[in-house]
């Protein structure tokens, strides 16, 4: 997987620049506090939080809709600074998808490039392609309410890259969709723009879409953003609680910092006792320890010295076919989630409610959380 | 509604009363114009049903006909001219910040918690010769008499010798300004409630794409009012085509319009047949002008399903 580097190398000039922008509605609420990014050339970029962070406003100050209240947003190195919407080389994928209900499929496709002054042939040539791009090949004649939800998110895809836009924005874009359709649209939409190789922004709540489709994702909490990173980046190697928790599924437990020695670190845990972890900068007092559900082991017997092992009881479990979700309790009744892939084919269960197993895991798969 | 139906005796408990309601002071009045329409008038107050079509064929008179044309002419202008100012003004509230908007509207329909009669008469008041209009004007006058002395042409009275007061009052302009006045309420609170409902992505779509703002209002926003707009047509072109204080008390002598004529068949000439015969050609207009709605409704009835 690739890393923050991105597509667009390390050494590429952004497309879009965000600095320190800000966004304060109504003096009252901030709604995106003092962000700054860099999109690069070809990426498909990630914007993703919990509802209500700012993802929408961040991605709207892009698009020329809102004004930051601080800070500017640059495009090739040039200020947006009082460009309007329809100046910008940027294009918008909205939630709601606003295709204009009194307009065919072909004049909704063909209405930006009416505006520039495009002419016929060229017009008719590229909203034909650009329909054919999104599979909507043929349903030029439409009348929009004659279309699915998922063809009028096509609709939408088409109107926007038939303007061959510098960069393309798109909010929530998969959220009105059912999961199938879903899942087969985010493989589209990856495909879609390594063929067009316009540079996407998309905006989602969804963690397991950001990570299956963007090249780079940034985490936003509050309205800030506290993490720019790959997709595996993000999910080995989260920066804060924050991310780790909304990024899968981790088990977190809070311990306090009472040694370092050369590259080891070790840290007081309730429940674990004293563990030994690889060093971490700026690990000092109170400090979170988390990890992964799949990194787990279970085992009857103790397994020994070098991995980080407590003993509990399976007070759940969980069966989803491919794998099984197992919950042990500790003597503190703190409940812990290990991931099981189920490998042999069985139906009884080697793992029963009630059982007393040793829960271990890899100093190395532990997280060290300081934020 | 489905359980309504199991429960007739509710349905009818709830329905009865104000179906007689309707059907006494509503329908069999009507009814009743409607027959007096087909009668004569024998003495002051006798009228005989002789189903006569002397009345309708009266109507036809090019003197009534050409008062039908002309109620028809204001009405129209008067719409076209409502929707002109209400549009924007609807426009305007609808973009408004939320916490104004309730003001926005009080002040829209604040002239229907007064008198229509005191409203006409404060109308009265501003267009007459001597009103404030013409004292506006006036001033204005005066001031550009003043600066013209100052520039030193005062003597070639470049701005006529006396100051003509605009004839303001009991004309046709008169009319107009006055249904107009009366009227813009109608007019701006469906389309109101039209762009209220609009998503405001379908404009920001259109300026994302590249349109500026005017083609934006014109390809986007009026095609999907549509509906409101319709309304607001009917909304206005029907009330405002049965007006007679209007025309009586801002108009000239040529300047009535049909309902003038239908109230005075029913006071001063007392000829109720002729006036019945009257008021239902007037309804059958606007049954006319409600079908040509049905008929565009379909139009853009697919349109609002999307
Ligand atoms: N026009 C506005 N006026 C005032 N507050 C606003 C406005 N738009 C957004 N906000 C506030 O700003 C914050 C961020 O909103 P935003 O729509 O950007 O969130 P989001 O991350 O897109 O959430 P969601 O996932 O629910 O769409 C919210 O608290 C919201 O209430
Ligand atoms: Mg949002």
């Amino acid at each position: 997987m690739t890393e923050s580097a991105g597509i667009g190398g390390a050494g590429g000039k952004p497309i879009i620049s965000i600095r320190e922008v800000s966004k304060i509605f109504g003096g009252a609420v901030t709604a995106v506090d003092d962000v700054s990014l860099d999109i690069h050339e070809g990426e498909f970029f990630a914007l993703l939080g919990p509802s209500g962070c700012g993802k929408t406003t961040l991605l709207r100050m892009l698009a020329g809709f809102e004004i930051p209240s601080l800070g500017q947003v640059l495009l090739d190195g040039q200020s947006l600074d009082g460009v309007p919407p329809n100046k910008r080389p940027i294009n918008m994928v909205f939630q709601s998808y606003a295709v204009f209900p009194h307009m065919s499929v072909f004049d909704n496709v063909a209405y930006g490039l009416k505006i520039t002054g495009v002419d016929k042939a060229e017009t008719m040539a590229r909203v034909d392609e650009a329909l054919e791009l999104v599979k909507l090949g043929g349903f030029g004649g439409r009348r929009p309410d004659q279309l699915s939800g998922g063809q009028r998110q096509r609709v939408a895809l088409a109107r926007a890259l038939v303007k061959r836009p510098r960069v393309l924005l798109l909010d929530e874009p998969l959220s009105a969709l059912d999961a199938k359709l879903r899942e087969a649209m985010q493989l589209e939409l990856v495909r879609l723009r390594e063929t067009v190789g316009i540079t996407f922004v998309i905006v989602t709540h969804d963690q397991a879409e950001a990570l299956s489709m963007a090249n780079r994702i940034a985490v936003m909490e509050s309205g800030k953003v506290r993490q720019v990173a790959g997709p595996a980046e993000l999910y080995e190697y989260p920066n804060c609680r924050f991310v780790a928790d909304f990024i899968g599924k981790m088990n977190l437990f809070e311990g306090r910092v009472t040694g370092l020695a050369g590259n080891q670190i070790t840290v007081q845990v309730e429940g674990l006792g004293e563990v030994t972890l690889p060093a971490v900068e700026q690990a000092e007092g109170e400090v979170g320890i988390a990890v992964r559900p799949e990194k787990l082991r279970l085992d009857r017997e103790d397994p020994g010295a070098g991995r980080i092992a407590f003993r509990g009881r399976v007070s759940e479990v969980a069966y989803y076919g491919d794998t099984s979700n197992i919950f042990i309790t500790d003597a503190a009744g703190r409940a812990v989630s290990a991931n099981i892939q189920n490998e042999a084919r069985r139906t009884d269960s080697h793992v029963a409610v009630g059982d007393d197993l040793w829960c271990s895991w890899d100093p190395q798969d532990t997280l060290v959380l300081t934020g | 509604m489905e359980s309504w139906r199991r429960n007739p005796l509710v349905f009818w408990v709830i329905n009865l009363p104000p179906s007689l309601w309707l059907l006494f002071f509503f329908l069999i009045p009507l009814g009743l114009i409607w027959i007096f329409s087909f009668g004569e008038k024998r003495g002051v107050v006798d009228i005989e049903i002789t189903w006569t079509l002397a009345n309708y064929l009266r109507a036809m008179d090019p003197l009534y006909l050409q008062i039908f044309a002309k109620s028809l002419w204001f009405t129209a202008i008067t719409t076209l001219l409502c929707l002109a100012v209400g549009f924007p003004i609807a426009f305007g509230i609808s973009f408004a910040p939320a916490k104004w908007k309730p003001w926005l509207l009080l002040a829209i329909i604040l002239p229907f918690w007064t008198n229509l009669l005191i409203r006409t008469y404060a109308l009265i008041a501003v267009l007459r010769t001597r009103g404030y209009v013409n004292f506006t004007l006036e001033w204005f006058w005066d001031q550009g008499n003043w600066l013209l002395a100052l520039l030193g042409l005062g003597q070639y009275q470049l701005l006529g010798a006396q100051f003509e007061a605009l004839p303001l009052l009991y004309n046709n302009f008169a009319v107009v300004f006055g249904l107009v006045y009366v009227h813009l309420p109608f007019t701006v609170l469906p389309l109101y409630a039209a762009l209220e409902r609009m998503d405001s992505s379908y404009i920001e779509a259109s300026l994302d794409l590249g349109a500026g703002q005017f083609r934006t209002f014109f390809t986007v926003v009026v095609p999907l009012a549509k509906a409101g707009i319709i309304s607001a047509v009917i909304i206005t072109f029907i009330p405002a085509l049965g007006s007679f204080l209007t025309p009586d008390l801002l108009g000239g002598t040529d300047s009535q319009m049909i309902a003038n004529v239908i109230e005075r068949q029913f006071k001063s000439a007392n000829d109720w047949p002729f006036g019945a015969a009257l008021s239902f050609i007037l309804m059958y207009a606007t049954f006319f002008a409600l079908a040509l709605r049905a008929l565009l409704a379909r139009g853009s009835s697919s349109m609002e399903a999307a």
